[in-house]
């Protein structure tokens, strides 16, 4: 095909929007509805994604070294501990600073004990897949000069479950909402080229290929698709900076954050532009497919 | 230019269209196509530019084989023939210019090739000052112009005619027929199915009637030769 050709095919696809124009209003509407349910959604679904993230990754392991074990033997476990499988990092606390912790939470009540401490020396430890916390802590457990190993088990493996149904009912709705989004954009789409098989038919007897015939209608989906992401990008980066500068101040302590405003916007507005041109893409070139049989 | 041996149609519904038809028609020829309603008048016109292809036998349209050609290989066929329909076919969102520039660039010709060449076919017909008008804005005659404008823009060998004046009243419609003896003169084969009678009797030509799958009469300058 010539350049000129091609540059034709993108004249006429413009034009066909204007001349269309109620059709093509149709159509954009259809895409930008979709869209922005698409756009919400999957915001709403990163940043719950990410909060699980957050949470999981907060889990960690309380280590009790046994009482009066000496700082060669403490340097010597922190080695162990470190390579065994699954481990990303260990800390050292010494009781001392476990007192401190513990009455900086609870108050001075606890300074009694400065006289007497009770606690142990500890390690924070946390591995590199939170999933796997109990068996790392099992392991750990059988190390000599290892009192025991704390990491509220029961409670973090519910709240596992609870993250990874979340996801999973995450991931499916998404996919059905892009199918339904499909779907019925390809149907207006559908309604719009009904309305022109005239035009096609004509077309092909005047001897054009349907190359010819197609690429005007596959350049107007792709127009409509593009047409149709403009609002749901707008609305979705206005709706999402709001949300951040409401969250940022109130979450500061907290251990989860949201995902910050750059990229993630940045990158949720391509993907819902890409699914938009896409989506219109598709939805022509399914769509004609049965009026080029002339 | 058109060659057709024991050309035979059946349709899926079992309706037999035609019936081993034999006929030559020659570069230049003007030839009327006639017979009632249902007698395969319009299934022998389409297959000219393959809208319909034969269920058996041989045919040629300028060297090309109808029976065997390839459905990618159709535009081809139509970019060879001119095709002017009873009711005009004229794209409706396309003015007049673009509506026949339309036949050129779908043979990717130059621009100033195009413009060159509608302007000079517009002329033709005597519609250069309505080349911006939009075919609703057209008088049926008019509409019926443009279409002839844009079946021989392409400088065919052959013009296919399917009753281009049936929809149009006595007076236009021998407006139209002046226009495409005008084309004939120019060398341009002319094949035209028509119910129209007194055309076809003042008009004199080849007249080829068909009836049951099959040519009952083939006279040069013939009648009409059915009742009203």
């Amino acid at each position: 095909m010539k350049a000129r050709t091609l540059a034709r095919h993108f004249r006429e696809s413009l034009k066909s929007l204007g001349r269309n124009g109620w059709m093509t209003f149709a159509s954009v509407s259809a895409v930008t509805v979709t869209l922005l349910l698409v756009g919400v959604f999957v915001l709403i679904m990163m940043n719950l994604n990410k909060v699980a993230d957050d949470v999981e990754n907060d889990v960690e392991m309380k280590v009790f070294i046994a009482l009066e074990t000496g700082q060669e033997d403490i340097d010597r476990l922190e080695n162990e501990i470190s390579v065994l499988p699954g481990v990303e990092s260990v800390e050292f606390s010494t009781k001392e600073e476990e007192l401190t912790d513990l009455i900086l939470n609870f108050g001075d009540d606890f300074s009694l004990y400065e006289q007497n401490n009770p606690l142990f020396d500890v390690f924070y430890v946390k591995s590199t897949d939170p999933q796997q916390t109990e068996k790392v802590a099992g392991e750990i457990s059988k190390i000599e000069l290892i009192e025991k190993v704390e990491f509220g088990a029961g409670k973090i493996e519910k709240l596992f479950n609870v993250l990874n149904t979340g996801r999973n009912v995450g991931l499916v709705l998404i996919l059905a909402l892009l199918f339904t989004a499909m779907f019925l954009i390809s149907n207006t789409i559908r309604i719009t080229i009904v309305a022109r098989r005239h035009e096609i038919e004509i077309m092909k007897l005047v001897g054009a290929t349907n190359w010819f015939v197609r690429i005007p209608f596959i350049l107007e989906g792709m127009w409509l698709g593009l047409l149709g992401s403009i609002i749901p990008i707008g609305l979705v980066a206005a709706l999402y900076y709001n949300v951040t500068v409401y969250a940022e101040p109130r979450l500061k302590n907290e251990i989860f954050q949201l995902l910050e405003f750059s990229p993630f916007i940045y990158q949720v507005s391509a993907l819902i532009l890409l699914m938009g041109i896409f989506i219109g893409i598709w939805g022509s070139f399914m769509s004609i497919r049965k009026f080029l049989r002339v | 230019m058109i060659q057709m041996r024991n050309v035979y149609k059946k349709y899926p519904n079992g309706i037999v269209a035609l019936n081993g038809m034999n006929v030559e028609i020659d570069q230049g020829e003007f030839v009327y196509v006639v017979g009632p309603s249902g007698a395969g008048k319009s299934t022998f016109i389409k297959m000219m530019y393959r809208e319909e292809r034969p269920t058996s036998g041989q045919m040629f349209v300028d060297g090309i084989d109808i029976a065997t050609l390839k459905n990618s290989k159709v535009p081809l066929l139509r970019r060879q023939i001119g095709v002017v329909f009873q009711d005009f076919k004229l794209l409706p969102k396309l003015n007049v210019y673009e509506n026949v520039a339309f036949a050129l660039e779908v043979i990717e010709e130059k621009p100033e090739e195009i413009r060159k060449r509608v302007l000079k076919v517009l002329d033709l017909v005597g519609l250069k000052h309505k080349a911006r008008m939009f075919p609703t804005e057209l008088s049926g005659g008019e509409q019926q112009r443009v279409s002839i404008a844009r079946s021989i823009v392409n400088k065919p060998k052959v013009v296919i005619a399917d009753e281009p004046t049936g929809n149009l009243d006595p007076e236009t419609s021998w407006d139209i027929m002046r226009l495409f003896e005008q084309i004939n003169k120019s060398g341009t084969t002319i094949l035209m199915a028509t119910h129209n009678r007194e055309i076809v009797n003042s008009m004199r030509h080849r007249v080829i009637a068909v009836e049951g799958g099959l040519i009952v009469r083939d006279v040069a300058g013939g009648d009409y030769g059915y009742e009203g």
